[in-house]
């Protein structure tokens, strides 16, 4: 055994050391963005309550339409997803197969990218396609399908976590496999996945931003697009504070609920 | 065809031979059991009871030979497994009852689902037989919310609201904390009673002597004793079952 040169300090004095350290190293950033930013000057480009005033009422159209988009995005999400996630677990080889490159095509492409797929590829490859609902059916298809990748590999991952014991006790008393999947497995898988949902929502209701690649008009804008003209408009940022501020309005509560459920689901 | 006044055995097992790969868990199965017999299955862990039982209403695909019950041949090539299976109820040792459901609706929804009885209909069968397990007051209740006693009762329940004519018990006391082990046991034995067709893989030997018509024990996949509890189980023809039965009788010495 190799001598020691010093005696090691204890466990509790090492962690209080450590601990005071990364205290000062903090106040010493507070106290030096405190004494060296220019407040005055991000007071006039956030703070200006005038610009802010102006922006209401019409924000809350973009902010309805930030929602509506979201929802929209993640309805079609779960109607394309929660079939693909039960391709994937299929015991018909080829529907395995459709699902796993869907996934993977869906979830590797930038949501950006499908988007002007969706808006601009395929109307020009199949002229006269309408969507229905206009700029709503395009956003619902060109969102969802990226979300419906995601939202198939969540479902996947809660239909797995059903215990088999539950699928043999459906089996046991003559339901089919379509049946067992309906009446026992999907309902407890989707129970599973509710937090992983959730925050795919929250994802969405940023990725809805991405919508004025569209070419939207006043009444179709969402809160970015809203939020950038005014930026524009009055050459000053606090439209953007504003814009954020509505975001986290939505995304809070609902990252908050996630880890509520998420907690209830440990618990059960 | 699926007729219970069909001659010859309920269950009517014919060379079973079941593989896991390179495990061979069941090297020959023969076995009959008559209609309104009661048969206890023994053996070390291991010795393929639970395999089985499976094998029975085809919760594991045999590997070889044939199994017909209930008046469905289980292992031909046009077996309608799903509605077999309605005629053989299965208790399992971890209850697995849905956990998402209330009991009633545990009990009610193959009914509702496979048998499309109406919803009232249904649901009064399920209070029926959860009374008869000895259930009441707890139809909101979720599976979590019972002990282990009253969620295996509740299974019993959920098999016989199928009708069966046979029922598989794997190992129902098994989970059980021993006090709640005589209320599933004592369901079991009423069951029995009432002329109810069972196999019953256990390791409660005081249940097999006073309830089964007949007792095997199993060890490496074949069956090594078949008689009644009398015989088996106090005075075994074997080494291996005397050694067996001194094992879980006398688990101190």
């Amino acid at each position: 055994m190799a001598a020691r040169t010093r005696p090691r300090l204890a466990q509790r004095q090492r962690r209080r050391i450590s601990r005071a350290i990364q205290y000062t190293v903090a106040a010493a950033v507070v106290i030096a963005i405190a004494v060296f930013a220019d407040w005055g000057r991000i007071a006039d480009s956030f703070l200006q309550l005038d610009i802010a005033a102006g922006m209401f009422p019409a924000v809350w159209t973009a902010f309805w339409n930030t929602i509506v988009y979201t929802l929209l995005a993640f309805v079609f999400g779960m109607v394309a997803g929660v079939p693909i996630a039960l391709m994937r677990v299929s015991a018909f080889a080829p529907y395995r197969w459709f699902a796993a490159g869907y996934v993977e095509v869906f979830r590797g492409l930038p949501a950006l990218l499908v988007l002007f797929l969706v808006g601009f590829g395929v109307p020009q490859a199949f002229p006269g396609i309408q969507y229905p609902g206009g700029v709503y059916g395009q956003v619902a298809i060109g969102l969802g399908l990226t979300s419906s990748a995601y939202i198939a590999e969540s479902v996947r991952a809660g239909i797995a976590a059903v215990p088999k014991g539950q699928v043999e006790a459906a089996r046991s008393l003559g339901m089919s496999h379509t049946r067992t999947m309906v009446t026992v497995v999907l309902p407890q898988a989707l129970r599973i996945v509710i937090p992983p949902l959730t925050n795919e929502l929250v994802m969405l209701t940023k990725d809805s931003s991405l919508v004025f690649v569209l070419g939207v008009t006043t009444a179709t804008m969402e809160l970015s697009k809203f939020a950038r003209n005014e930026l524009t408009s009055s050459a000053n940022a606090t439209p953007l504070l504003v814009g954020g501020l509505l975001y986290l309005l939505l995304t809070v509560p609902l990252s908050i609920l996630a880890r509520r459920l998420e907690k209830r689901g440990d618990a059960r | 065809m699926n007729d219970s006044t069909l001659d010859g055995p309920l269950v009517r097992i014919k060379g079973l031979h079941k593989h896991f790969g390179d495990n061979e868990v069941l090297r020959g199965i023969d076995l009959d059991i008559a209609e309104g017999e009661v048969v206890c299955l023994i053996g070390p862990s291991g010795s393929g009871k639970s395999t089985l039982l499976r094998c029975v209403n085809l919760l594991e695909t045999p590997t070889e030979g044939t199994v017909t019950a209930a008046g469905h041949d289980m292992t031909g090539p046009d077996a309608d497994l799903d509605a077999a299976r309605r005629d053989i109820g299965m208790v399992f040792q971890h209850f697995n009852l849905f956990s998402h459901l209330s009991i009633l609706d545990n009990v009610a929804i193959a009914q509702r689902r496979v048998l499309k009885t109406p919803r009232a209909e249904a649901e009064a069968e399920a209070r029926r037989l959860l009374a008869e397990v000895g259930i009441e007051g707890k139809e909101r209740a979720k599976p979590a919310q019972l002990s282990g006693g009253q969620q295996q009762r509740v299974a019993i329940a959920r098999a016989l609201a199928m009708g069966p004519k046979l029922m598989l018990f794997d190992e129902p006391t098994s989970a059980l904390d021993p006090e709640l082990v005589g209320e599933v046991l004592s369901v079991m034995k009423g069951l029995a009673a009432e002329g109810m067709t069972m196999l019953v893989v256990t390791h409660e030997m005081s249940f097999a002597r006073e309830v089964a018509d007949r007792v095997i024990f199993l060890d490496g996949g074949v069956i090594v004793e078949s008689g009644p509890p009398a015989e088996v189980l106090t005075a075994p023809k074997t080494e291996r079952a005397r050694g067996f039965l001194h094992r879980v009788l006398h688990p101190v010495d």
